[in-house]
């Protein structure tokens, strides 16, 4: 037997073939991950009537066409006064923590730490906030609004986050969520979220100049 | 010069038997971080910026529904999949979504609503109301994740 050698495989291009999928790969994804502000519609209605809300406990939001800001309801005097995006959060917040009265179950907000004045909400799982807008605004502005009136919630969850369990909401949240069995967790949550409970409502566009 | 001749050593070649390795282990870092583009954009979008947003996962689970405006043309326009399309093709869109999910996971569907910040409010509205039509009550307004302003 005549000791033959085997030739070698060239590996050379090896590096080009990897290059022309690495480059593909490149080419067709994406980086960036979605994410946006989550929010729940409201049931389809069938020509029921929304139910009286007083006026102190609601704090309606008026979008113009031009991205203007009118707050009016909820402890704000006369017809309300124009806010821009970055006092919004911190009205908000007052209105929702006013706390000046007994909520639905007939007991007061002990744990707000507003005024609790005479004209604005009685307590936080009575206290509406309403965002109206005309057809014509902006969605960038109507998001703008929403997220800085989701994030009065979550400060204020935060605040009694912090307060009854020394933790933060976000990790409460993501420990919940990591945990979907544990039931201890997911009610310690759930006793944040109804201190405040997020009652934002989206009202449909109106004629609004 | 002499000192270094006598030396008689040439440069050695760079091996290169290792570019293989180290292309494949970007082009698999790429294929792992990344995901597919699954439709071409029609309308032009730049989507608003928000720092109480929430990640969307498990892409299965989420229908989007881009608006936006096309350069040159008037209105806004609603994309569905890879093509335009109007309002009353949502409910067909949504229902179709489902049938191809498990029924454990129909109540974790969610609409991505991908919107240009200058579309009007008026068209968001009408996408929401048949939305509302077929009980498609989880939505999300599609944001660029940015940190609150102090």
């Amino acid at each position: 037997m005549a000791k033959r050698d085997i030739p070698e495989i060239n590996a050379g291009s090896m590096a080009d073939i990897a290059f022309l999928l690495l480059i593909f790969f490149l080419v067709t994804t994406t980086m960036d991950i979605d994410a946006g502000i989550p929010r729940k519609l409201p049931p389809k209605q069938n020509d029921q009537k929304p139910p009286d809300i007083k006026k102190r406990n609601a704090l309606i939001v008026n979008l113009n066409k031009k991205g203007e800001i009118l707050v009016s309801g909820g402890g704000i005097e006369g017809d309300g006064k124009y806010l821009t995006v970055d006092q919004l959060k911190d009205e908000a917040k007052k209105f929702l923590d006013n706390g000046g009265g007994k909520g639905k179950n007939g007991n007061p907000c002990d744990y707000c730490e507003g005024k609790r004045l005479e004209n604005s909400s009685v307590h936080p799982n009575r206290a509406v906030i309403s965002i109206q807008s005309s057809r014509k605004t902006k969605h960038g502005v109507y998001v703008q609004v929403t997220n800085e009136l989701v994030r009065a919630y979550n400060e204020l969850r935060e605040r009694e986050a912090q307060k009854m369990y020394h933790e933060s909401y976000e990790s409460l949240k993501e420990r919940a969520k990591k945990n979907p069995k544990n039931e201890a967790l997911k009610k310690k949550l759930e006793s944040v979220k109804e201190r405040f409970p997020m009652l934002l409502s989206e009202a449909e566009p109106a004629k609004i100049e | 010069m002499a000192k270094f001749n006598k030396k008689k050593n040439e440069m050695p070649a760079v091996n290169t038997a290792s570019l293989p390795d180290i292309v494949f282990m970007l082009l698999f870092f790429f294929m792992v971080t990344t995901t597919m583009k699954d439709s071409d954009l029609k309308v032009k979008q730049v989507l608003p910026k928000a720092s109480e947003t929430k990640k969307l996962e498990q892409k299965k689970l989420v229908s989007y529904i881009y608006v936006g405006k096309i350069p040159g043309k008037k209105g806004d326009f609603i994309q569905l999949n890879d093509k335009l399309a109007s309002t009353k093709e949502i409910k067909n869109f949504i229902l179709d979504k489902r049938t191809k999910v498990t029924e454990s996971e129909l109540p974790r569907l969610t609409t991505s609503i991908k919107a240009d910040v200058n579309t009007d409010v008026g068209t968001i509205y009408d996408i929401k109301k048949e939305l509302r039509e077929v009980d498609a009550l989880k939505i999300n307004y599609s944001a660029i994740t940015t940190n609150r302003k102090k």
